[in-house]
């Protein structure tokens, strides 16, 4: 409710005002699927996978793929039937970016979809969509029905010939479901528990049939790349991170909201001019790049551009565009306890230095929180999160380990802080 | 019978949207969730005799998701998002109001079975926080005395 459209606005979100763009009617006056058109009528689609990997357009779900690449690794012939699975399960905290895009422009998302499933000549497509996202569910359920009803799915796609199918999977309130084979064991009824790769999805994906999972925002670039071309698509962005992306900033600024803008714009111009920067007259402490799993950049380097080429020289990545900013009351053990809780809480629990090192990181934070911790709980802390990487069967425990080493790295005076005063010496710090 | 027909009607058209018929038991779950509540061990039961699979197999995936509670529950589930964006702008001092204004604390029902009251992890709201979900809906952009009048309408 009173969902707010961005303030900056690009290619994808330019018609979100528009209250008509929801619905197949608003979408076509804006030249809706006649990328699909295209596609589907006049390319083949080896045509079209190229053409996504002369775009580069990078996968927007967190890891940053080559979209065109990850479309070429499904296997081309077989008589197994091909799936694909749109990643809507959103729960990166820090991101919410897909929700607008499911609300206001699901239309653009199943043109993508469409345009996708042609290149993969898949038959069938799953949106897994988070639980919690009912609204967003319900505006993709409507969208999905006026295509049936217009033939733009269906048996005989926009007249084509060709066949696809699409069906809307709710999730039911668990963050490893949005890791991609936690999604696929979803998806066939099963716990979201992340399978040993390889197989890699596009050979054993959703019930075992050769899959490729892609990002919500990922398929809302596709239609836009077809209808105006790679150069075009290139012409936004740094020559390695072309196109546009949703940047959702939370926490201390005056214009917290959505902006749309290229890669490689700089954190600090995000921050300061499009956010407004920290209101009160307070100053910024640390801000988290790219949703919660990303490690934390302080002040004094937020003149870096927002694409992972140079977010990596910094020791952090892009992730989903979560901008999550600090002021200068904030205590970074606080911000740590809550992070750890969080990654605790949604260990899918088959890996033991995942479970295990999670539990004990939101221990160690919490003691140290509390003015119980000592110097040597500092160094067992970063001693555990580096046991924990690099070596589960998914990205989970990375995603829990990086936040609290990136903490360690920029604010562990705020750590020793504690242990010497034996208690939290921020008094003014949000409450936990 | 714990499940109705209509119901049953509407979980085999699920059924046969998916490659293999289990496909459809998270749909079944909140389709059957909605008219009861919770899922209780007869619930499941009857759900595993309808997808044809061991009672224990529903009962793994309830318990594994968030969403769904094998346990009465109150009439309405207020979720206030606790998660880092929502604490940095107060979501724990609203949370602390409507437990107080509630007489409960988080994870709680009141006496009379018209809420349960919860924090939860991040729901894609930072943007516009502190947040809570009531049911199906979300509220956003709150203090603490909108939150109270939203509370204080539910039935
Ligand atoms: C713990 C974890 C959680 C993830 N959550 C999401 C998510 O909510 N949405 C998403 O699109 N990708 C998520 N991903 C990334 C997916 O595994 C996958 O890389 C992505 O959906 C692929 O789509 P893309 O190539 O279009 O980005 C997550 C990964 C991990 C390890
Ligand atoms: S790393 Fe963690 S979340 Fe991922 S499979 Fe292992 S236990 Fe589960």
């Amino acid at each position: 409710m009173g969902l707010k459209v961005p303030f900056v606005t690009g290619y994808l979100t330019e018609h979100f005002g528009d209250d008509a763009f929801p619905t197949l009617e608003g979408y076509r006056a804006k030249g809706g699927y006649e990328a699909a058109r295209k596609a589907l009528g006049s390319m083949t689609p080896d045509e079209v996978i190229e053409l996504m990997k002369t775009a580069g357009l990078q996968g927007r779900g967190g890891a940053g793929f080559v979209t065109g690449l990850k479309w070429s690794f499904m296997p081309k012939k077989g008589d197994k039937p091909r799936y694909i699975a749109c990643n809507a399960d959103e729960s990166e905290p820090g991101s919410f970016k897909d929700r607008i895009l499911l609300e206001r422009g699901a239309h653009q998302m199943l043109e993508g979809i469409l345009i996708g499933a042609w290149a993969m000549q898949a038959e069938k497509t799953f949106i897994y969509v988070r639980g919690e996202y009912a609204h967003p569910a319900a505006c993709v359920q409507r969208a999905i029905d006026e295509c049936y009803a217009a033939g733009i799915l269906g048996a005989n796609c926009l007249g084509t010939g060709f066949r696809h199918d699409v069906v809307l999977t709710r999730g039911a309130g668990a963050y490893i479901c949005g890791e991609e084979t936690g999604l696929l064991e979803s998806l066939e009824g099963k716990k979201g528990q992340p399978r040993k790769k390889p197989p890699f999805p596009a050979e054993y994906g959703a019930f075992g049939m050769p899959t490729t999972v892609n990002n919500v925002e990922t398929f809302s670039h596709v239609p836009h790349i077809v209808a105006k071309g790679a150069d075009w698509f290139r012409g936004f962005g740094t020559e390695k991170s072309p196109g546009t992306t949703i940047f959702g900033v939370s926490g201390h600024v005056a214009r917290p909201g959505l902006f749309e803008l290229p890669l490689g714009t700089r954190l600090d111009e995000i921050v300061f001019q499009h956010a407004g920067g920290v209101p009160n007259g307070r100053k910024v402490k640390g801000v988290i790049p790219g949703g919660m799993s990303m490690p934390i950049l302080p002040a004094g380097q937020l003149d870096v551009a927002m694409a992972n080429e140079f977010l990596r020289e910094r020791k952090t990545m892009l992730g989903t565009g979560g901008i999550m900013v600090m002021d200068d009351t904030t205590c970074m053990v606080r911000a740590s306890c809550v992070i750890t809780y969080f990654f605790r809480d949604e260990s899918c629990g088959q890996c033991t230095q995942c479970r295990e090192g999670t539990g004990w990181l939101h221990k160690l934070v919490t003691r140290i929180e509390r003015g119980a911790g000592s110097i040597e709980d500092i160094e067992i802390l970063a001693d555990v999160t580096s046991k924990m990487e690099g070596q589960t069967i998914c990205a989970f425990a990375d995603a829990a380990a990086w936040p609290v080493q990136g903490m360690l790295r920029h604010f562990r005076e705020d750590f020793e802080l504690h242990v010497e005063h034996k208690k939290c010496p921020f008094p003014e710090s949000f409450e936990l | 019978m714990v499940i109705s027909d209509a119901a049953r009607e509407k979980i085999r058209a699920e059924m046969a949207k998916y490659p293999k018929p289990e496909g459809a038991l998270l749909a079944a779950l909140h389709l059957v969730q909605k008219q009861t509540g919770h899922i209780s061990g007869e619930t499941a039961q009857e759900i595993a005799d309808l997808f044809g699979i061991h009672p224990i197999r529903v009962m793994e995936v309830v318990t594994f998701y968030n969403m769904f509670y094998d346990e009465p529950q109150g009439r309405h589930h207020v979720h206030v998002c606790t998660n880092l964006p929502c604490s940095l702008r107060g979501a724990r001092e609203l949370l602390r109001g409507l437990e107080a204004h509630l007489g409960i604390e988080a994870g709680e029902t009141t006496k009379d079975g018209r809420v349960t009251l919860a924090h939860e992890e991040c729901l894609g709201a930072c943007g516009y926080a502190p947040m809570l979900r009531v049911d199906e809906t979300y509220h956003e952009n709150l203090d603490l005395a909108a939150a109270k009048r939203i509370l204080d309408e539910l039935e």
